[in-house]
């Protein structure tokens, strides 16, 4: 309406003024893949990103890897559709959990994680700030065997978690239910802290509201992966092809997959990033400081791990210093004439 | 290119046969990696049965083709099912043709949180009094956001120094809230000796800077650090129609260093079209040759799209503004307008005078853009002279004694 024209100020395009800006600049995304060998990450990774990261892969012999650390692996993607680009990195954690002795399986996991923090600290605290990348871990997809636990205790302060139940196509519907409510006991009971989907607001709709209790009731997801297209009920799918059936990837009554890319991509992929910033970052950051700051207290050659500022103005402390010393004066001169008068009482 | 790929289960096994045909362009396009290139085979024709030296002869030409082809193709592979009798299946490696990951939808979920967190915006005004410079403001914004100074019970006097004077009001529209701060300077350019009337609002953009940058520094810091920061500083020239007074040049020179300016002509009503443009032209000149670098300056510009848009504006700053509160009916229409004895100045026709052209600069188009070149460039620059000062020789950070050793990391860029 014409009073309603009047009334518009214009701001409100501010949404899209930053839209814009981000259409321009393009977003990135760190994933981490955590799981043994075998339970089917590289099928879900490409399945999610519909591409083929893996596609000369060579898989190591039982004996090649008896040996074997874990090691970590950096894959990069650049994703376009309708004008957006998405820089995607794989951190890839092959060895993981397959050792013999797998008490430190964690450990060069939580170290690549600190490093991409610590990379970023001195980055954000350095002179030249203008393209800073970001390669800290967004989000790490942890993958549970079917038949067994896991170790997600060490990362749970570091990361976002989204734990997976792989390969779930060899667990039944029911078999499926109750290893979840296993898995979420234990998260319970453990108190390990994997990421939380953000509350609805009040004012969204009721379908969103709907489907967002639904997602957060389906966690831990139970996964399938394929890299293959098979032909069922009449339609082109990704599935995996059994002599007792056809699995279909993007069936939702098969497996929970089109929940967990419709979580990580279409929802929440910047509620994880905001997260990673917000929480995961700055506990680091904190600690790193403080931890540098006690450091520093006890050996005085040490740098200062933040800027300091100079103190302010050395007129106003000059000014100070003066007023202080004049104070002084001023009281000594009053406890003299206290103690004279004092004296002549006496 | 869409492939129609049709696995036949066929009972009997008759060597292996598929159909594909190219047609139009897939909707997820795989960026620049090598991997993504694909080979395509050509269909065999049927009832052969393609011998494994001949698929790998063909699989070496198709190499070579592969440097001419620019479109993505699917490579397919066809295999016989090791279980089931009879059954082939293809593999497709690469883009996956029928498939759309999504990613677009990260930009509502900006969106989203960009509405949700709402935003601020802090716009000094700085000119003598009687310039017109709070009605301006309550123009821009539609609404009572500035007192002027010529209402009753306004009871600040006119002090002998610059007294900075900062308002915030929370202003709502479509769901986008916005905490609007306006800086006045009421004493600017007042007294008979003006000299360093410049340096209380140097000093106020400056301690906005300091704030941040304490805060930025701090152990436990905000998630959402306050920005008190000034976005833009509105200069009002006097329409006098001649130059740039050495008033003008001493303040914008200064600030135009900290601070994005936005000078405007103020009561642009007493000059006439000719007058204004003349007025413009001098001015423009008068800034380029004392190196004055005012809001859009020309070396942010970040590519060549910005830069024709930013080059148009520069050739029409500064606006010729007029700015009132009063509404007036011309032809069966209210509009904001100046009454007069001649006519109806109104104040949104582009005609008339171009104060539709500094609010769609201000808030419309590059209302986001103030706010990036004061954080990345102003703030930076501070930020740096700051750390320089301190003299901390930061690049080797106590974190060199990290006990982390640099784990074995292998980078596989596709």
């Amino acid at each position: 309406t014409n009073t309603q024209e009047k009334q518009y100020v214009g701001f409100a395009t501010l949404p899209n003024q930053v839209h814009r800006k981000s259409v321009k600049k393009g977003f990135d995304f760190t994933l981490m893949v955590a799981g043994e060998s075998g339970m089917g990450k590289s099928t879900l990774v490409n399945s999610l990103f519909l591409t083929d990261l893996y596609k000369d892969r060579k898989l190591l012999n039982a004996e090649e890897r008896i040996n074997q650390t874990v090691e970590i692996i950096k894959h990069t993607v650049d994703i376009e559709e309708k004008g957006v680009k998405l820089k995607l990195t794989i951190v890839d954690t092959p060895g993981f959990g397959d050792a013999v002795n797998n008490n430190e399986c964690w450990k060069p996991i939580t170290d690549y994680i600190d490093q991409q923090f610590e990379q970023y600290f001195r980055d954000e605290s350095g002179l030249n700030r203008k393209n800073i990348q970001d390669n800290r871990v967004h989000c790490c997809l942890y993958f549970i065997p079917p038949f067994g636990h896991g170790c997600m205790k060490a990362l749970h302060e570091k990361v976002n978690i989204i734990p997976l139940i792989a390969k779930a196509d060899c667990l039944t519907p029911n078999e499926i239910k109750k290893l979840k409510d296993r898995i979420r006991e234990e998260i319970d009971k453990f108190g390990i802290k994997v990421y939380q989907f953000p509350e609805c607001d009040s004012d969204e709709d009721e379908e969103f509201k709907q489907l967002d209790k639904e997602l957060k009731e389906c966690t831990p997801f139970a996964v399938i992966g394929s890299n293959t297209v098979v032909e069922a009920r009449g339609q082109r799918v990704r599935g995996r092809l059994y002599p007792w059936g056809i699995v279909e990837v993007e069936n939702q009554s098969h497996c929970d997959f089109v929940k967990l890319r419709n979580m990580l991509i279409r929802s929440h992929m910047h509620d994880l990033k905001d997260v990673t910033c917000d929480v995961h970052y700055e506990n680091y950051r904190a600690q790193c400081i403080q931890e540098m700051t006690s450091k520093l207290t006890q050996d005085n050659r040490m740098e200062s791990p933040i800027p300091i500022l100079s103190t302010p103005d050395v007129e106003t402390e000059k000014l100070i210093k003066m007023k202080d010393e004049e104070l002084k004066r001023m009281q000594e001169m009053l406890n003299k004439m206290q103690q004279q008068m004092h004296d002549k009482d006496q | 290119q869409q492939f129609d790929l049709i696995v036949s289960l066929s009972k009997e096994f008759s060597g292996p046969s598929f159909h594909h045909r190219h047609s139009t362009k897939p909707a997820a396009v795989c960026g620049t990696s090598a991997s993504c290139l694909h080979r395509h085979t050509h269909a065999p024709t049927p009832n052969s049965v393609m011998a494994k030296e001949e698929k790998g002869m063909e699989e070496r030409e198709m190499k070579k083709e592969m440097e001419l082809e620019m479109e993505l193709k699917a490579e397919v592979k066809v295999e016989l099912c090791p279980t089931v009798p009879g059954l082939q299946m293809s593999f497709i490696r690469g883009t996956d043709l029928f498939g759309y990951v999504g990613i677009e939808a990260v930009l509502d979920q900006m969106r989203r949180k960009t509405i949700k967190a709402g935003l601020e915006f802090n716009i000094m005004v700085v000119g003598q009094s009687g310039l017109g410079k709070s009605t301006l403001v309550n123009t821009l914004f539609k609404s009572k956001v500035s007192r002027k100074s010529c209402t009753p019970n306004y009871e600040e006097k006119i002090s002998k120094t610059v007294k900075l004077h900062s308002v915030s009001h929370v202003i709502e529209e479509k769901g986008v809230k916005m905490k609007l701060t306006v800086i006045d300077t009421p004493g600017f350019g007042d007294q008979i000796n003006n000299d360093n009337c410049w340096e209380p609002i140097v000093k106020h953009v400056n301690e906005q800077y300091e704030k941040y940058l304490r805060e930025e520094l701090h152990i436990n810091r905000k998630r959402r650090i306050p920005d008190s920061r000034v976005h833009c500083c509105i200069y009002f020239l006097p329409a006098t129609g001649h130059r740039l007074r050495p008033i003008d040049v001493e303040f914008m020179k200064r600030l135009g260093k900290i601070v994005s300016i936005v000078p405007v002509i103020a009561k642009a009503d007493t000059l006439t079209i000719e007058e204004r443009q003349e007025f413009k032209e001098q001015i423009r000149q008068d800034l380029a040759a004392n190196g004055i670098r005012v809001y859009p300056q020309k070396e942010y510009d970040e590519d060549p799209e910005e830069r024709i848009l930013n080059d148009r504006i520069r050739e029409s700053i500064p606006f010729a503004v007029v700015g009132t509160d009063k509404e007036h009916q011309v032809n069966g229409n209210k509009v904001l307008g100046r009454k007069t004895k001649w006519g109806i100045i109104e104040v949104e026709n582009v005609a008339h005078c171009e104060f539709a052209n500094l609010r769609d600069l201000l808030i419309r188009s590059h209302l986001q853009d103030l706010k990036d070149v004061t954080h990345d460039i102003h703030y930076e620059t501070y930020r740096v002279r700051r750390l320089n000062e301190s003299n901390m020789n930061y690049s080797e950070l106590g974190l060199s004694t990290w006990p982390l050793e640099n784990k074995c990391e292998s980078d596989s860029h596709l």
